[in-house]
């Protein structure tokens, strides 16, 4: 990037919204995931759509690639600078533009905390459903881009299922609008696509929320079991009876050793953790949990204890949030994995996981929103010992591989982002792969916006979509008949 | 010259039709009759492919020879959308019906394209499990069609649309590439989200093969309420108050017409100590307004309004959920203008179904008034069925300025316009 351009950029954003200077733009060379580090050339703090536009068309003129952030809590490296790019902060572009409670909407900028959104409307008794792990720093433009999930999506559905509409500013810097504040737009549902493309497709300046009734009533058990098996044995147990909890959660003896050390949870100590959240009506729930009581028991659990308080079910999932962070306690270093298994195959994989860590000699603690059968095995190593951190890398690896083998997935929440890309291709074929890469074609012809991300081969736009092949079942002479 | 052209182009087609039973085999090749006709356009041919890669393989034989395509399933909503501006082959899933796998204990199901929703229905409720949707027509309706016109009825409020059921597709497209997206587990962010482009993109980029969808388990009881309202505005804050309650009820919808008190209807489900505690609540939160327990049968008034409609012109509405009333006024005093008779159900997302009976010329007048009003206040009339001798008219409206956008998806998926030719928005 020539001294022009930084000019332009400047005039664009003025003074406080250029960063060049190489010790601020350490700041941002990673995201979550620290141990891919990138240097951009320059990072940009619009706080206006307008700004934004002008920088991309900018960057669409000069061809410059562009990566665009929010916190930076991300763990797939979705926010990682690209070589000779630059980072677009949105996190200045923070108001709460709009809230509309009789039809349950809330209209936000995308630097807009995900806690600040339920913080708006919960005097009203509204709450915005998805609750990442992260969900007091992590934005909703963030958010947006990975269609960030949580514990609670079991019943209430991801970012994609509460995201109706959103203004974007597309790689060649023009705006556009899609979905809004109604329902079933005519036209495609791009909405939909752009929800969890990880910033590959243009910048969201605008997005309009979809908020939800807080329940009656919200009941949360605890529920100690020998192994995560039984654990994931009652589980089963409830889906089968009918029920759809907005929560269920399980953790090992490791993890639940990891969360007493750092904030004292008072959990019992046990093999598999269970945690159930029920909501809705008093009656509905008071009914519900006595069966999931029941289920447990019969499933061998030794001691059910149910929240008597809102502190105390606060307490509940202090642990089991606070849990990523706190096997900082037990391991000085670790790998934080994401992936998604039927929920069938649990006993299955979990047994495989613990076989492969044996052999690995390294220590896996497992935490997992098991309603969905969505995984979080941590690696624990220490990068001091030669040789560990690349074992708990092959580990790690090693753990995706099954849950694809499994029928499952190598992402429930995190995305690929940097991180996956060799796996995407583990899980989806070449022509699958493809398809998806023709949204991008139309989107960002030019490949501007994330453009290494996700895809571990890029579809040349230019290539004619429906180019040629000689069939099998072809004969010389039919096409030149028309 | 030209008898000589004329005898080249038979000779060509039928040697298409040599290569699609080659491909098919012949008994699922078949000549087009009037019953196949797409609103105004008749296609030459229909073929049922009876698997993935035989429907890809006929799919790319059209788009090599130009061929205009219209893939069908149950065939129950042919006049959806613009008529096409060609159709030469219907390309029927009624071969591909099968449910592939019903995985009970992981709340999952991945079923073909043909097979009815009732057939999928009775499969899944043997394990006490549906999908939770209620399309119309569903002893007919495809899985396939119903995702491609993306449709839904009151159960939506609870449970979402197509959009947030399904989570995984394979697809057809017109170059022969069979891809999947999504996958078989209910949470997945791996790649782009196809399945959701595919829902409501009827047909137009893709012909849709299969799909997985996540299930709910079927409610233990359900009872239905109903209540008369006085007028439209009593009815908007019967809605309001019941949505911004703690009730957890799964549908909820007003049904109105120029001749009769508003009626709405509350569908509950659940537990029977849960059911009652919800009743007392529901009676109280509308008081004075006397609730009274309704037949099942107040949900099929959607698809009541179909019933022997050849001279109606029927509507999908879309519009805030507080506009609701506003925007049925809009229809009694617009409807009351050019002396056409309505009937409308809308469904408390906002979304809503509008049947307009009169003379072909002032439905056509008033229904563009209609849509004026709605997309100036940024909603949406799309047309659903038309009497004959209605004059033409966009069936959907107004797209927005993602218009272009959309057609450069098209362009990349569909760069021939081989599938459904101008039935979509904008005439892609």
């Amino acid at each position: 990037m020539n001294a022009r351009i930084f000019r332009e950029l400047r005039a664009i954003a003025g003074k406080n919204g250029l960063i060049t200077s190489p010790e601020e733009l350490h700041t941002y060379e990673c995201d979550g995931l620290t141990n891919l580090r990138v240097m951009p050339c320059a990072v940009l703090l619009p706080d206006s759509r307008e700004q934004v536009q002008a920088i991309v068309r900018v960057c669409h003129r000069e061809k410059i690639p562009f990566v665009a952030r929010g916190s930076g809590t991300g763990l797939s490296g979705g926010a990682l600078p690209v070589e000779n790019g630059i980072v677009i902060v949105m996190t200045r572009m923070n108001r709460i533009l709009e809230v509309d409670l009789p039809n349950a909407r809330v209209v936000v900028e995308p630097g807009v905390l995900n806690l600040d959104v339920t913080g708006r409307v919960q005097s009203q008794e509204y709450f915005y459903a998805p609750d990442p792990g992260s969900q007091s720093v992590c934005s909703i433009g963030g958010n947006v881009a990975e269609n960030s999930g949580g514990a609670h999506c079991l019943k209430y559905g991801f970012t994609t299922t509460h995201v109706l509409g959103l203004e974007v500013v597309l790689p060649d810097g023009s705006l556009i609008h899609l979905g809004g504040k109604i329902l079933d737009a005519p036209g495609y549902d791009l909405a939909g696509v752009f929800v969890g493309s990880e910033g590959t497709l243009g910048i969201a300046t605008k997005i309009v929320l979809r908020i939800v009734k807080r329940p009656e009533c919200v009941q949360t058990l605890l529920a100690a079991f020998p192994s995560t098996n039984e654990a994931g044995a009652a589980v089963s147990g409830v889906i089968a009876a009918g029920m759809l909890p907005a929560a269920m959660e399980i953790m090992d003896n490791l993890a639940i050793q990891a969360a007493e050390a750092a904030v004292h949870a008072n959990y019992p100590s046990c093999g598999g953790l269970l945690l159930v959240e029920l909501d809705g009506p008093t009656a509905e729930v008071e009914a519900q949990m006595c069966q999931v009581t029941e289920i447990c028991r019969a499933n061998g659990s030794s001691e059910i204890r149910l929240a008597q308080s809102d502190a105390e079910r606060a307490l509940f999932w202090k642990g089991r949030k606070s849990a990523f962070a706190a096997v900082g306690r037990i391991s000085p270093n670790y790998i934080i994995q994401d992936g998604v298994i039927p929920r069938t195959a649990l006993p299955r994989v979990m047994s495989e996981i613990e076989r492969l860590s044996n052999e690995a000699g390294l220590r896996v603690a497992n935490v997992f929103h098991a309603g969905d059968g969505n995984l979080h095995p941590l690696v624990l190593y220490d990068k001091r010992i030669p040789g560990q951190e690349q074992a708990a890398e092959a580990l790690s690896i090693r753990i995706l591989e099954l849950c694809i083998a499994a029928g499952g997935s190598i992402t429930g929440e995190h995305g690929v982002g940097e991180d996956k890309k060799k796996m995407i291709s583990k899980m989806f074929s070449e022509p699958d792969l493809d398809t998806m890469q023709r949204v991008r074609c139309a989107f960002d012809p030019l490949q501007l916006s994330n453009p290494t991300k996700i895809f571990p081969r890029t579809r040349l736009c230019g290539e004619k979509p429906g180019e040629y092949v000689a069939h099998p079942l072809e004969t010389a002479g039919l096409a030149e008949r028309f | 010259m030209e008898t000589s052209a004329s005898l080249k182009a038979i000779g060509a087609a039928s040697a298409i039709e040599e290569k699609l039973r080659e491909i098919v085999g012949a008994a699922s090749v078949r000549a087009a009759s009037l019953a196949d006709a797409i609103s105004d356009q008749h296609a030459r041919i229909v073929v049922e492919p009876g698997s993935d890669q035989e429907l890809a393989s006929v799919l790319r034989l059209a788009n090599e020879v130009g061929l205009a395509v219209i893939p069908r399933g149950g065939g129950t909503k042919p006049d959806w959308g613009n008529t096409p501006t060609r159709a030469d082959l219907i390309l029927s899933t009624a071969r591909l019906a099968k449910v592939i796998e019903h995985v009970w204990a992981d709340l999952t199901v991945t079923v073909e394209a043909g097979c009815t929703l009732q057939r999928l229905q009775d499969a899944l409720s043997q394990h006490g499990q549906r999908l939770a949707l209620d399309p119309l027509w569903p002893e007919r309706a495809t899985v396939g069609g119903v995702l491609s016109t993306n449709d839904s009825g009151a159960l939506r409020l609870r449970f979402g649309s197509l959009r947030d059921l399904i989570i995984g597709v394979t697809i057809a497209l017109p170059d022969g590439t069979l891809a999947s997206s999504g996958g078989k587990v209910v949470k997945n962010v791996a790649g782009y989200d196809l399945p959701k482009l595919m829902t409501g993109a009827l047909g137009t980029l893709g012909v849709i093969t299969r799909a997985v969808f996540r299930l709910h388990p079927l409610p233990k009881i359900a009872q239905s309420f109903s209540a008369r309202m006085s007028n439209l505005e009593t009815a908007q804050r019967a809605l309001h108050s019941v949505q911004n309650s703690k009730l957890a009820h799964a549908a909820m919808q007003v049904r109105a017409a120029g001749d009769v008190p508003p009626e709405v209807d509350v569908l509950f489900e659940g537990t029977k100590a849960g059911l009652a505690a919800q009743a007392t609540h529901l009676k109280k939160s509308l008081d004075p307004v006397v609730v009274a327990e309704a037949p099942a049968s107040v949900w099929s008034a959607r698809q009541e309004l179909w019933f022997t409609s050849d001279s109606a012109v029927i509507a999908k509405i879309s519009l805030l959920p507080a506009s609701i009333a506003n925007g049925m006024e809009t229809v009694r005093r617009v409807a009351d203008h050019h002396k056409i008779r309505w009937k409308a159900v809308a469904e408390a997302t906002g979304i809503g179904w509008l049947r307009l009976d009169g003379s072909p010329h002032y439905l056509h007048v008033a229904f563009r008034e209609l849509r004026t009003e709605f997309e100036s206040r940024g909603g949406s009339l799309a047309v659903l069925h038309r009497p004959a001798g209605f004059a033409p008219l966009e069936a959907w409206g107004n797209a927005g300025d993602a218009l272009p956008l959309m057609r450069a998806v098209k362009r990349q998926f569909d760069s021939k316009s081989t599938l459904n030719p101008g039935r979509f928005v904008g005439g892609i």
